[in-house]
């Protein structure tokens, strides 16, 4: 480990030297050490404090509030797990809006972690005849019910494998996580999404001041840059200090369901024991942790 | 030293030339000035400036990509027929196969610069000083072999051209391994491209077995493309030999790797049309178009037209044995490999996208003027080492012509 240590600096001091080189311009050194930032994995508990102080700093200059950067790992025995109950949902989106304002998400560009599918009732889960963008006065419409989608938090996740440089991974209360500052904006993890579950920042990311939220989590709902990829991530900032997440919160129908999926007395598990579930495209051997039940 | 007197007598001979090689260059450059110019809005901006979006996340970029890769390794893999029918100029074939090689694959590289969001986090993928994702990630290994490729090949046509600019043998042990190993990587780094679409269960109009055997058919029709055109200019030009029969020899192989392409298609087509399960939304969306969104037909059909058009005239032999029509098929069978691989094979894995809606994309005017701007400067870079080639090879520049000029002054 210390000879990894060893090597790792070595390159960097390498790295840093060519850089500061390259760059004789006298840009600052903040913006030199974000740039060579390692990949938040490989950094010790010492190098993310000095990070996440840094980042509070730089927020609070630029939106002129305080902030509260959290990087809290898992919790030993949890595995978060979802229930949605299909015949409850109306289709009303609260939760999608909800979502945007607790995880700062782009408001224009328009950036939405939740897609709400409305589906004729005749054809069931049927994607190819499913629509995105219905507008009508009233939801609930005639003849249709409603899917919503967002990260199935996969237990075999295709994004974290096909990811080239490991910017994105499964932690151990199974959220999958990127670290903004190590992706590269490939966009091989949206190719390889079954569930359309990742988004990418097509330009700079564009958060009202007054509307920000303040309570982040490194992984989770810091503001994000141009060119990098985000998701759904059960609200990590909320849900590892023992909070629902908000989607679940903001239901005005009670259909979103949320818990551990270890703890035998969780209502997920109570929903697994007592109602039949299905997950999306299970052909595809993803493993979703993310349930769709009948309730009624 | 002696390597920085070969680099010098390179320079100079790109610099010197007749006012059709300057007008070449000049509207190259002009070229690249107006692509530039594009590509700065987007690296600015960000990929908003393209027609991209969250449905259809990869387009007109990689697809370019996908043709340049085939086109690198066809031009190496035309090295087994002329070794198998025993072509007489087997090492200037070598050398302008890898030349091209060369050229494809930084274009293919600057493909993907300008495709990934954080350019200046390229290195986020080298081993060692990142972490490149190895052996999981399709995209770590393509780029892998891609970067192997480029070296022997650069390292293989400098050490042939630097032997024969100091009027030295070079040492056919060094050599022949490094060639006999670069066909394997050229069927290599198109198969693992192919693999690259192929391993994403979700996308099912790529999720096919017949996807890289469909690869390496189309590439063996787009690179020799390039190459017979170039053979016929060079014989021209200077004073290299290929006999018609050659020429002729690589188009009647074009005509199988043609044939070879259109049964793999009908094959495929077959399957799906006659199931007719929901997997054949991708490709009535490629062909016919899905309601009313028929903007992607335009593309497919030129395609397929061109290649048909190319076909027959490189099936029948007297159109093949014109070297009017022959040339004429050339040219259509390199574009319609462009337009398949660069819009045909990509939107329909996106289109509709996984959630059923649909997207229409078609290239944006920033992201026609960057790729206007890569092909220009691998154009440019082709049109220079192939001069230094043609000098050193053909027109028997060496480290004399270089020390007499120097005397003379």
């Amino acid at each position: 480990m210390k000879k990894e240590n060893s090597r790792r600096s070595f390159l960097k001091n390498i790295s840093l030297a060519t850089f500061s080189a390259l760059a004789l311009s006298g840009c600052d050194m903040k913006a030199i050490d974000e740039f060579l930032q390692q990949n938040f994995r490989t950094l010790s508990k010492k190098e993310i404090d000095e990070i996440i102080k840094n980042l509070e700093a730089k927020y609070k200059r630029k939106y002129g509030k305080e902030f509260h950067v959290s990087a809290k790992p898992a919790i030993e025995g949890t595995l978060f797990g979802y229930a949605l109950d299909l015949s409850r949902c109306i289709g009303c989106r609260r939760c999608v809006y909800a979502c945007v304002k607790e995880n700062n998400q782009s408001r224009e560009p328009q950036i939405h972690w939740i897609q709400v599918l409305q589906m004729e009732k005749e054809k069931g889960i049927d994607f190819a005849h499913s629509n995105v963008q219905y507008n009508p006065e009233k939801v609930p419409e005639k003849g249709h019910f409603y899917l919503p989608v967002q990260c199935q938090q996969c237990r075999n996740p295709q994004c974290v494998t096909v990811c080239p440089v490991k910017a994105t991974w499964q932690e151990p209360d199974g959220i999958v996580v990127v670290d903004y500052n190590w992706c590269i904006g490939c966009r091989y993890c949206m190719a390889a999404c079954p569930y359309g579950a990742r988004h990418f920042n097509w330009g700079e990311p564009n958060v009202p001041v007054e509307e920000i939220n303040t309570e982040m989590h490194y992984l989770g709902n810091r503001p994000r840059m141009k060119g990098v990829v985000e998701k759904c991530t059960f609200c990590i900032q909320r849900t590892r200090e023992g909070k629902y997440p908000s989607c679940v919160e903001i239901c005005p129908v009670g259909a979103r369901k949320f818990g551990n999926l270890l703890d035998p007395d969780s209502e997920v598990r109570y929903i697994l024991e007592n109602k039949r579930v299905i997950v999306l495209k299970q052909e595809l051997n993803t493993q979703p942790k993310f349930y769709y039940f009948f309730g009624i | 030293m002696n390597f920085f007197r070969f680099i010098i007598g390179s320079i100079k001979i790109i610099l010197q030339g007749n006012k059709t090689y300057y007008a070449w260059l000049i509207f190259l450059l002009l070229l690249i000035l107006w692509g530039g110019f594009g590509y700065l809005g987007q690296l600015s901006e960000g990929l908003i400036k393209t027609h991209m979006r969250d449905s259809v996340s990869w387009a007109f970029y990689i697809g370019n990509f996908t043709f340049l890769v085939g086109v690198a390794a066809a031009a190496v893999m035309l090295v087994i027929p002329a070794y198998v029918y025993n072509w007489k100029p087997i090492k200037e074939i070598v050398i302008f196969g890898e030349l091209l090689a060369v050229c494809a694959v930084i274009m293919c590289i600057s493909f993907i610069v300008v495709d990934i969001g954080n350019p200046l986090r390229f290195w986020h993928m080298l081993p060692l000083i990142g972490t490149m994702n190895f052996p999981s990630s399709m995209l770590s290994w393509d780029f892998f072999v891609l970067i192997i490729y480029l070296l022997i090949n650069s390292i293989v046509v400098t050490y042939l051209l630097y032997c024969t600019f100091y009027k030295k043998e070079y040492n056919k042990s060094i050599v022949l391994p490094l060639v006999l190993f670069s066909i394997p990587m050229a069927v290599a780094i198109h198969t693992i491209t192919a693999f690259l679409y192929n391993a994403l269960p979700t996308r099912i109009f790529w999720n096919s077995a017949l996807l890289a055997p469909r690869f390496l058919a189309s590439a063996f029709c787009s690179g020799p493309a390039i190459l017979l055109i170039l053979f016929q200019i060079l014989r021209k030009t200077t004073k290299f030999e290929i006999k018609d029969e050659a020429i002729w020899r690589i188009a009647e192989l074009m005509v199988y790797a043609m044939f070879i392409y259109l049964f793999f298609t009908i094959a495929e087509l077959f399957k799906e049309f006659y199931s007719g399960t929901e997997h054949i939304l991708y490709w009535k969306y490629l062909l016919f178009g899905i309601g009313d969104n028929k903007e992607i037909i335009v593309y497919s059909w030129s395609s397929i037209i061109m290649g048909f058009i190319a076909f027959l005239l490189f099936l029948i032999p007297k159109t093949r044995k014109n070297f009017l029509t022959l040339n004429i098929g050339a040219v259509l069978i390199y574009a319609s490999v462009y337009v398949e691989k660069g819009i045909a094979l990509i939107i329909p894995g996106f289109t509709p996208d996984v959630l059923g809606q649909i997207y229409v994309y078609t290239p944006s005017m920033t992201e026609i003027r960057t790729a206007v701007m890569i092909f220009s400067v691998g154009f440019l870079l082709f049109t220079f080492l192939s001069k230094i080639a043609i000098a050193i090879v053909f027109d028997d520049y060496n480290i004399d012509s270089l020390n007499q000029k120097r005397k003379r002054k």
